[in-house]
C-alpha cells in the first residue's frame, strides 16, 4: 500500500477553541480509490476533523497536503474548488428551494448571468439517476422531501462538481436498510473511478462492509491508523475508541412473560391516518419496552406521532383507558405521556440553555407557583437527575449543546423522568451516539421500564429493537406484519418481513 | 407577587465567582472529560458579559458629556430629562423583548400607543376622569396587542406582516377618531398630566411608572413559568411543542403583553405632552426593536434580557441627548445610531461565536 502515492495527508493538526483542544494532533492519511473510515466517539474531534478539511475552520498547527501539495483551505468554496466535497451529518440543504437548485447552488451553469435552467434540469435528473434514485423530480422544493431523499440530494450536490474526495459524516443515519445498499453501490462506484471517501458512522458492520481501512480517534488525538476495516476485530475497535472493553451491550432482560399480569398503559385500536398507517392495534403494558421495527417511511414515526397527539388520526388511542382524543401534546403530555424525539437538536432541546432549563422545560408546572419558579428546587431536581443519568459532564449549567449526542439524550430523557410518566416514546434514541454512550442509554430505558413505565421504542437499527425491546410489532407499509416477543426473532428474519414485497 | 425566593442565598456566592472568573473560562483542563462540576454561577457570569460592553458604552458617553459640556450634561434636571424622555419608549421596549425573546416582531407598537392616547382623549372618555382615561388607554392598547396575538397564532400570519397591518390600521383609526386634530388633555383631568410633573425626591411620577414597568419585566422574565416559556417558545417552537407547552396560546399572550405595554406608555405620552394624538410614536417601533437588538436579544428568538434592552434604549437616549446639548445636527445624530446598532451587532455576534 505504501508505494501508492496518498490523496490527502494531514499531519500534527491541532484545533484549539477557547479552553477546549478539540484537535490535539491529529493524523490521516486517505489514498485515492479507498473508503477511509473515521471512527470515535462524539466529542472525540470527527466533526472538528471533517470542518479543518472542508474550509469551515483553520487549524491551528499541522499541515494538510492534497495530492502532494500543501493546501490550506480557507472557505468552504475553497476546499470544494480543491476536490473536496463534504455531506454533513446534519444536511446543509435550502429548503425552499428546488432539488436542482440545491444540487448546482453555488456554481449554477450560467450564461451572461442568466441560470441555465433547463440545463441545470437536466444535468440533476442525470445526477439523481446516477445514484438510483430518478424518481426524485428536480422541480422539486427541497423541504417536502424525506430525510432519505434529502440526503440523497445531497450527495448529488458533491457529484455535481469535480470532486477528488468526498467527507460523508454519518450518511446512513437517515437512511433505511435498502437505501444503505443503494449508498454502498454508489460509493464502489465512485471509489472506482478514483475518488477517495472519507466515511464516518457509528455502525461497525456497515464499516465492515464497504471500508477499507480506518482511523480511530479519541479525546482529539489519533489513537490508530490504517487499520483493515474488514479484519480488525470489533473488541478492538471499540476498546480504542472508548478506551475500555465493552461486551454486554444489552440489559438483561426480565422473563417472557412477566408482563402479563401488568395492567396496560397504552391501548392502540385501530389506529389510522389517511394514507400512511391503516388498522393499527397494539398495546403496551407497564414495564414493558415495546420495539417498532420499519423502513424509513413504513409509519412506525407517525405511529408515534399520532399516539402523542401530535399528528391527526381516526381510531382510538388510551392512557390508562383514558382517550387521548384531540387535545394535543398538551393533553398527551398532562396525561403523562413523554417524547424522546427523532431529531434531538431541532425538536427537543433548546441548545442554547442550560441543562437545568432543558430538563425542567416539560415540569415548569412542577415549579409554579402562581407562575411564579422556584429557581432552588428546579436547580437541585435537576443537579440529581443528572448524577442519577450520569450525564456527563456532570455540571447542570452548562449549555446543553457543548454536549455530546449521547449526553444530550440522556438530557431528554431526564426531562421526562423529572414528571411521573406512565409512558415514553422514544423514536431513534441512539442516533448518533457513540457505541460506549448506547450501552448507557439502554441500561437507563431498562431501569425506566424496571420502574413501571411503558416504553414504546422506535429504531431503524434491527439489532438495537431486537436487543432491548421485550415486544416487537413489525411494520410494513402503514400496517402491522407482525407482533411477537422479541427473543422468538432474529434480524435476518426481521429483515425479511420488513422488505418482503420491496421495500417502501 | 410573592417575595423572590432564592435570591439572598444566591448573593453570598456571587463575589468568589468574580473573583475566579478572570482564570475561569481559560483555565487548563476545563475540556478535562470528567471535571469537577465548577460553581454554578460561572456560566451565567460569563452571559453577563455582553452587558459590562453596553454599561462601559454607556460610561463611555457619560465621559463624553462631561468633557464636551461638564456644566448641563451631569446635572439634576438634564438626567431627570433623558430618563423621562427614555420611559415612554422604555416602556414599549419591555413588551417588545418579550415578543423578540418569543420569536417575533412587533411593527405596531407606535401606532398602538398613539390609537390609545387618541381614544384615551377623546371628549367622550375623558368625561369618566383620569382613571377611565388610564384604563381606556391600557385597554386599547392590550386590545390591539391581542388582535395581533390571535392574527399571529391562531391565523397563522407572519409577524412581521400581522403587526405591519396593525401599525397602518391603528395608524389610521387614529387618525379617524380624532379627525387628525391633537386632543388636550382637559383641565379636569390634570391627575394625567401631574404623572409627569409631580416629583418624589425630584423625579416625576413617570420615570417611576417605568421603573415599576422595567421590574415587572424583570421578574416576569427571570422568575416565572412564563418567562421561562417565552425562551423556549422562541428558541426552539418545536421543542416546546413536544414537551407539552402550548406554543400558540403563549404566541398570544406575548404580543397582549406587547400591547399592554404600548398602553401604558401612551399614559406617559399623554402625561409628557399633555395630549393625544395619532402623530404620537411615529417610528418607535425602530427605536424599541434597536434598543433590544443593541440590549443582546436575538432577532431570531430564545436569547435576550430585559436589562440589556433598557440600557440599549439608555444609550440612544443620552446619544440624543449629547447631541442637542453640543447643538449637533439631528441627522448626524441619526447616523450615529445607525452606527451604534451595527458595532453592537458585531461586536455581540463575536462574544457569541463559540465552537461546536
Amino acid at each position: 500500500m505504501s508505494a501508492v502515492t496518498p490523496l490527502l495527508q494531514m499531519k500534527g493538526i491541532v484545533k484549539r477553541f477557547p479552553g477546549v483542544r478539540a484537535l490535539d494532533g491529529v493524523d490521516l492519511e486517505v489514498l485515492p480509490g479507498e473508503v477511509h473510515c473515521l471512527l470515535g466517539q462524539n466529542g472525540a474531534g470527527k466533526s472538528t476533523l471533517i470542518k479543518v478539511l472542508a474550509g469551515a475552520h483553520r487549524p491551528d498547527e499541522g499541515v494538510v497536503t492534497l495530492g502532494g501539495e500543501e493546501v490550506r483551505p480557507a472557505s468552504p468554496i475553497d476546499a470544494i474548488r480543491l476536490g473536496i466535497s463534504t455531506i454533513y451529518q446534519e444536511l446543509d440543504l435550502v429548503d425552499g428551494l428546488t432539488v436542482a437548485q440545491n444540487v448546482f447552488l453555488g456554481h449554477e451553469p450560467s450564461r451572461l448571468g442568466f441560470v441555465g435552467r433547463s440545463e441545470v434540469g437536466r444535468a440533476t435528473r442525470g445526477l439523481l439517476t446516477r445514484l438510483g434514485h430518478g424518481e426524485i423530480r428536480p422541480g422539486t422544493e427541497v423541504g417536502r422531501l424525506s430525510p432519505a431523499a434529502k440526503q440523497v440530494v445531497s450527495m448529488a450536490r458533491a457529484l455535481s462538481r469535480d470532486t477528488r474526495l468526498i467527507v460523508m459524516d454519518e450518511p446512513s443515519a437517515a437512511l433505511a436498510h435498502d437505501e444503505v445498499a443503494n449508498l454502498f453501490r454508489i460509493i464502489r462506484e465512485l471509489t472506482a473511478q478514483g475518488v477517495a471517501v472519507i466515511y464516518i458512522s457509528h455502525r461497525l458492520e456497515e464499516i465492515r462492509e464497504i471500508g477499507d481501512r480506518v482511523t480511530v480517534l479519541k479525546d482529539g488525538r489519533t489513537v490508530a491508523v490504517g487499520l483493515p476495516a474488514k479484519t480488525t476485530p470489533t473488541g478492538e475497535i471499540v476498546s480504542l475508541m472508548t478506551g475500555r472493553s465493552v461486551e454486554h451491550v444489552f440489559p438483561p432482560r426480565p422473563a417472557p412473560g412477566s408482563h402479563e399480569g401488568r395492567p396496560e398503559v397504552l391501548r392502540v385500536e385501530d389506529l389510522a391516518v389517511p394514507g400512511v398507517l391503516s388498522g393499527v392495534s397494539f398495546s403496551v403494558r407497564a414495564g414493558e419496552i415495546v420495539g417498532l421495527a420499519g423502513l424509513v417511511g413504513s409509519g412506525r414515526s407517525e405511529i408515534i406521532e399520532a399516539v402523542y397527539g401530535a399528528r391527526r388520526f381516526t381510531g382510538n388511542v388510551l392512557l390508562e383507558g383514558r382517550p387521548v382524543g384531540r387535545g394535543g401534546t398538551g393533553r398527551t403530555v398532562r396525561l403523562g405521556m413523554g417524547l424522546a424525539p427523532e431529531e434531538r437538536k431541532s425538536q427537543a432541546l433548546l441548545l442554547d440553555q442550560s441543562v437545568t432549563r432543558n430538563i425542567s422545560l416539560a415540569g415548569l408546572g412542577r415549579y409554579s407557583r402562581l407562575g411564579w419558579l422556584d429557581r432552588r428546587r428546579e436547580a437541585a431536581d435537576a443537579r440529581s437527575l443528572v448524577e442519577r443519568l450520569d450525564v456527563r459532564p456532570g455540571d447542570p449549567d452548562r449549555p446543553v449543546k457543548t454536549l455530546s449526542g449521547g449526553n444530550q439524550q440522556k438530557v431528554v430523557l431526564a426531562r421526562w423522568l423529572l414528571n411521573e410518566r406512565r409512558l415514553l416514546l422514544l423514536d431513534e434514541p441512539t442516533r448518533g451516539v457513540d457505541v460506549g454512550a448506547r450501552a448507557e442509554l439502554y441500561a437507563v430505558i431498562r431501569e425506566l421500564a424496571d420502574s413501571g413505565i411503558g416504553v414504546l421504542l422506535v429504531s431503524s437499527e434491527v439489532p438495537e429493537v431486537l436487543g432491548l425491546a421485550d415486544r416487537v410489532l413489525v411494520i410494513r407499509e402503514g400496517t402491522v406484519i407482525h407482533q411477537g416477543d422479541a427473543r422468538d426473532l432474529d434480524e435476518h428474519r426481521v429483515l425479511d418481513m420488513i422488505m418482503e414485497g420491496g421495500a417502501l | 407577587m410573592t417575595e423572590p425566593q432564592g435570591r439572598a442565598p444566591a448573593s453570598p456566592a456571587s463575589p468568589v465567582d468574580v473573583a475566579g472568573s478572570p482564570a475561569g473560562p481559560d483555565a487548563p483542563g476545563a475540556a478535562a472529560p470528567r471535571p469537577a462540576p465548577p460553581p454554578a454561577t460561572r456560566l451565567s457570569r460569563l452571559g453577563e458579559v455582553p452587558h459590562l460592553g453596553l454599561v462601559a458604552a454607556l460610561a463611555l458617553l457619560a465621559v463624553v458629556g462631561l468633557v464636551t459640556v461638564p456644566d448641563t450634561f451631569a446635572s439634576a434636571s438634564n438626567l431627570v430629562g433623558i430618563l423621562s424622555l427614555a420611559a415612554t419608549i422604555g416602556v414599549i421596549t419591555v413588551g417588545a423583548t418579550f415578543v423578540i425573546i418569543g420569536g417575533g416582531i412587533d411593527l405596531s407598537v407606535g401606532a398602538v400607543m398613539a390609537l390609545a392616547s387618541v381614544w384615551a382623549t377623546t371628549l367622550a372618555t375623558q368625561s369618566y376622569g383620569p382613571l377611565i382615561m388610564i384604563v381606556c388607554a391600557v385597554l386599547v392598547g392590550a386590545g390591539a396587542g391581542l388582535v395581533n396575538g390571535l392574527l399571529i397564532a391562531y391565523g397563522r400570519l407572519v409577524p412581521f406582516i400581522a403587526t405591519l397591518a396593525m401599525l397602518v390600521a391603528a395608524r389610521g383609526l387614529a387618525q379617524r377618531m380624532s379627525d387628525r386634530r391633537t386632543q388636550l388633555v382637559q383641565q379636569g383631568n390634570q391627575a394625567i398630566v401631574d404623572l409627569s410633573t409631580t416629583r418624589v425626591l425630584g423625579v416625576p411620577v413617570l420615570v417611576y411608572i417605568f421603573a415599576v414597568v422595567v421590574a415587572a419585566g424583570w421578574v416576569l422574565l427571570n422568575r416565572t413559568t412564563f418567562g421561562r416559556r417565552t425562551y423556549a417558545v422562541g428558541g426552539n417552537p418545536e421543542a416546546a411543542r413536544l414537551a407539552g407547552i402550548d406554543v400558540r396560546r403563549h404566541t398570544m399572550w406575548l404580543y397582549a403583553l406587547s400591547g399592554l405595554c404600548c398602553g401604558i406608555a401612551a399614559v406617559l405620552i399623554m402625561a409628557r405632552t399633555t395630549t393625544g394624538s395619532s402623530t404620537h410614536g411615529d417610528l418607535y417601533e425602530l427605536d424599541a426593536i434597536a434598543a433590544v437588538i443593541i440590549g443582546g436579544t436575538l432577532l431570531t428568538g430564545g436569547r435576550g434580557s430585559i436589562v440589556g434592552s433598557i440600557l440599549g434604549l439608555l444609550i440612544f437616549t443620552v446619544i440624543t441627548n449629547l447631541f442637542i446639548l453640543n447643538g449637533l445636527n439631528t441627522s448626524d445624530q441619526l447616523i450615529a445610531k445607525g452606527l451604534i446598532i451595527v458595532v453592537a451587532v458585531l461586536l455581540q455576534r463575536r462574544s457569541l461565536r463559540s465552537p461546536t
